[in-house]
């Protein structure tokens, strides 16, 4: 049993990150603008948290929290970038994407060599703990698992899927989101600037995706290297998809994902599994996500106008 | 109108970027236009002996290729340059006569080896196995040329090959876990590995041979995370380690490992009681989670400034062979570092009697971890 509890709080951990970063992907990709600079924009989220987490432990404990904003304000001063060159320019969206994330990799290693003087960043001593909550942790069952061992940034990436779904189904900026990533015609012809509403939710998608990687950089490493992203971005978009661009969904593809991973590692723990070789398990949740994205994608649910930038002409 | 301008501010910010990603590779000069004098072979000047003050030391040309992580990497491009820096500084070496080039990416090493080799340098380093297929190609394209590779082997006369008894530095390490282990009355320690092949089974093999000369009853957990970047992974499997009753891990995964030593100060700074051993480099700086206390226990040295250092002190004295040069216990090639201020002194006393008997030849230590045999 408490195999289980520690497979379960691994998973939530494991999955946090993607979580965060994917719903960042869902702002940006429901108000029409493809976002693949997910990897990038976590990058420079997890390079500015950590640059400030180093530079600022010393004289408060509060230096990680401070770091998480850094990581996400710093994600959207990028991710302007991007706005810029989708919606005002008109730019193919998967390029300007992949630009940022080139950028990303040079310009993170780039400042680290001027402010550490090495192609790192120094490492942090504490970055965020992990904790058990007094009185929750003795709840039977949910306390191993949700209050035990935990990172606070865990309920902070439950907190922002319940509040992404709450704003795009539930307020009048969701509905116009939304519409813009549907039919950006016809949200134009009612006098609402469809321009803004996509820099709205590109700018979103780089505060959460710089938090998603500040949150992965300030919980899982000592410090932040060119491997510490290692292709999450790029998971947290697969999830998005795999989710069919709604919260709820999203949540249960990274709850899979990192359950995968975890599981894989916990594999050796089980009798019946002893005799796989360790590869398969190194394979599995990439296996387990095509698999599960040929059963589901039955048809395709995305964003209609995503990827093409708005022509009024076309009204 | 104000489109515009945005729009050259932006392309002028690119542009801008471009021109200073370049400049961040200061060294990566063009090949430099050397005074001939410079390339003359070391033989011709047998006079070397006795230089007199005002005669200019006797001069080599030393030039090293960084992997991917940079010169400063505190690790295997950082130790193998300070390696050659001593050198230089031991026989008065001119500072125009070191220099590097730092790779961005894997493609980058082919052409900076080969930039190198046109250039004639008396010695090119290469500190690192990811070098291995590059070089091989190089060294067959260049066969006067001389190369020092770092931790792996490429068989070719003018390739001196430079690799590391791990299992023996592994054996030291297992014995501080164990006794460290022993003092707070526990029965288990682990091994974090990348991937799962040769090189990092040695590694395992030596740490558990240590453990078990101190403590045969000791369990030794292992794993792999079939990765040598993934933090997240490292976390997980250091996390169900210690989950199992591990008290100590030892990890062989480079940025893997970097998990394991953040779940580990976690862990302490919730009141538990737990450590980790470094891996190539002294990991102290990298456990620190308060003040000057760390995490780390000890670490397992590869020197490879020893290595860059002798080879090019070979290259110096025209005695340069090629071939697989071993750099174990006997010539301080292995070791733990020299300040350990978690250990006790009686336990480096009882690891420094196992390295002489281990020297000695009275303790064997194997490469091949038992789970194999």
């Amino acid at each position: 049993m408490n195999t289980f509890y520690s497979i379960m709080t691994l998973t939530l951990i494991f999955a946090a990150p993607i979580i965060v970063t994917g719903l960042g992907g869902l702002f940006s990709e429901r108000s029409g603008v493809v976002n693949i600079a997910l990897e990038g924009l976590m990058m420079i989220g997890a390079f500015s948290a950590a640059t400030v987490t180093v530079i600022l432990e010393p004289l408060t404990p509060a230096a990680p929290w401070i770091g998480l904003l850094a990581g996400a304000f710093f994600g959207a001063l990028i991710a302007l970038i991007h706005a810029y060159a989708s919606v005002d320019l008109r730019a193919d969206q998967v390029i300007s994407g992949t630009a940022i994330n080139l950028l990303a990799i040079g310009l993170t290693i780039y400042f680290a060599q001027i402010i550490f003087n090495q192609q790192r960043t120094d490492s942090f001593s504490r970055g965020l703990v992990k904790t058990t909550i007094p009185v929750l942790s003795e709840i039977p069952v949910v306390g191993p698992i949700l209050f035990t061992n935990m990172y606070l940034t865990v309920y902070l990436a439950l907190l922002i899927v319940l509040a992404t779904w709450f704003v795009v189904y539930r307020t009048t900026f969701g509905l116009r989101l939304r519409a813009c990533g549907e039919h950006p015609q016809a949200v134009d012809s009612m006098g609402v600037s469809v321009r803004k509403m996509r820099y709205y939710g590109v700018v979103l998608s780089g505060m959460l995706g710089g938090l998603g990687g500040a949150i992965m950089v300030l919980t899982q490493d000592t410090q932040y290297t060119i491997g510490t992203i290692h292709g999450t971005g790029f998971i947290a978009l697969a999830a998005l998809i795999f989710g069919k661009w709604n919260p709820w969904g999203l949540l249960g593809a990274s709850l899979f994902f990192g359950f995968s991973q975890v599981f894989g590692i916990y594999s050796n723990d089980f009798e019946i599994l002893q005799g796989l070789p360790q590869e398969f398990f190194y394979g599995l949740p990439y296996v387990l996500t095509i698999i599960a994205l040929v059963v589901f994608s039955n048809k395709s649910v995305g964003p209609k106008a995503a990827g093409e930038p708005y022509d009024v002409s076309k009204r | 109108m104000s489109k515009n301008a945005i729009k050259l501010l932006l392309v002028l910010l690119l542009a801008m970027a471009l021109v200073v990603g370049c400049a961040s590779q200061p060294a990566a000069e063009e090949p430099a236009a050397e005074e001939p004098a410079a390339e003359e072979p070391a033989a011709e000047e047998p006079a070397a002996e006795e230089p007199a003050a005002e005669e200019p030391a006797k001069q080599i040309r030393v030039g090293l290729i960084t992997d991917t992580g940079g010169i400063d990497d505190k690790s295997f491009n950082q130790g193998t340059w300070e390696g050659v820096l001593a050198f230089a500084e031991e026989y008065d070496i001119e500072d125009d006569n070191v220099k590097y080039i730092q790779s961005e990416s894997d493609a980058d090493y082919i052409p900076n080896l080969s930039t190198f080799s046109d250039d004639e340098l008396d010695l090119i380093v290469a500190p690192g196995f990811l070098f291995f297929d590059a070089l091989t190609e190089v060294a067959a394209l260049y066969p006067d040329q001389k190369y020092l590779l770092i931790d792996s082997v490429v068989e070719a006369d003018n390739v001196a090959s430079a690799v590391f008894a791990e299992h023996e530095g592994s054996f030291l390490v297992g014995i501080a876990a164990a006794l460290k282990a022993q003092e707070a009355g526990e029965d288990t320690v682990a091994f974090l590995g990348g991937m799962d092949f040769d090189l990092i089974q040695r590694f395992e093999a030596g740490f558990e041979q240590g453990v078990w000369a101190v403590d045969p009853d000791m369990t030794v957990l292992v794993d792999y995370a079939g990765s040598f970047s993934d933090s997240q992974k490292g976390q997980t499997i250091a996390s169900k380690f210690f989950d199992d009753g591990a008290y100590i891990v030892y990890h062989a995964a480079g940025g893997t490992g970097n998990g394991a030593i953040k779940e580990a100060k976690d862990r302490v700074q919730n009141g538990e009681d737990v450590w980790v051993i470094g891996v190539d480099k002294d990991q102290y700086e990298d456990g620190i989670y308060e003040g000057d206390k760390s995490v780390i226990l000890t670490s397992m040295m590869k020197r490879v400034d020893v290595a860059s250092y002798t080879v090019a002190e070979q290259v110096y004295n025209g005695e340069f062979n090629g071939g697989v040069l071993t750099f174990e216990l006997s010539n301080n090639g292995v070791n733990i570092p020299d300040v350990n201020p978690n250990l006790k002194d009686e336990w480096v006393e009882t690891i420094m009697e196992f390295k002489d008997k281990a020297l000695a030849g009275e303790i064997e230590i194997s490469m091949v971890p038992s789970r194999l045999e």
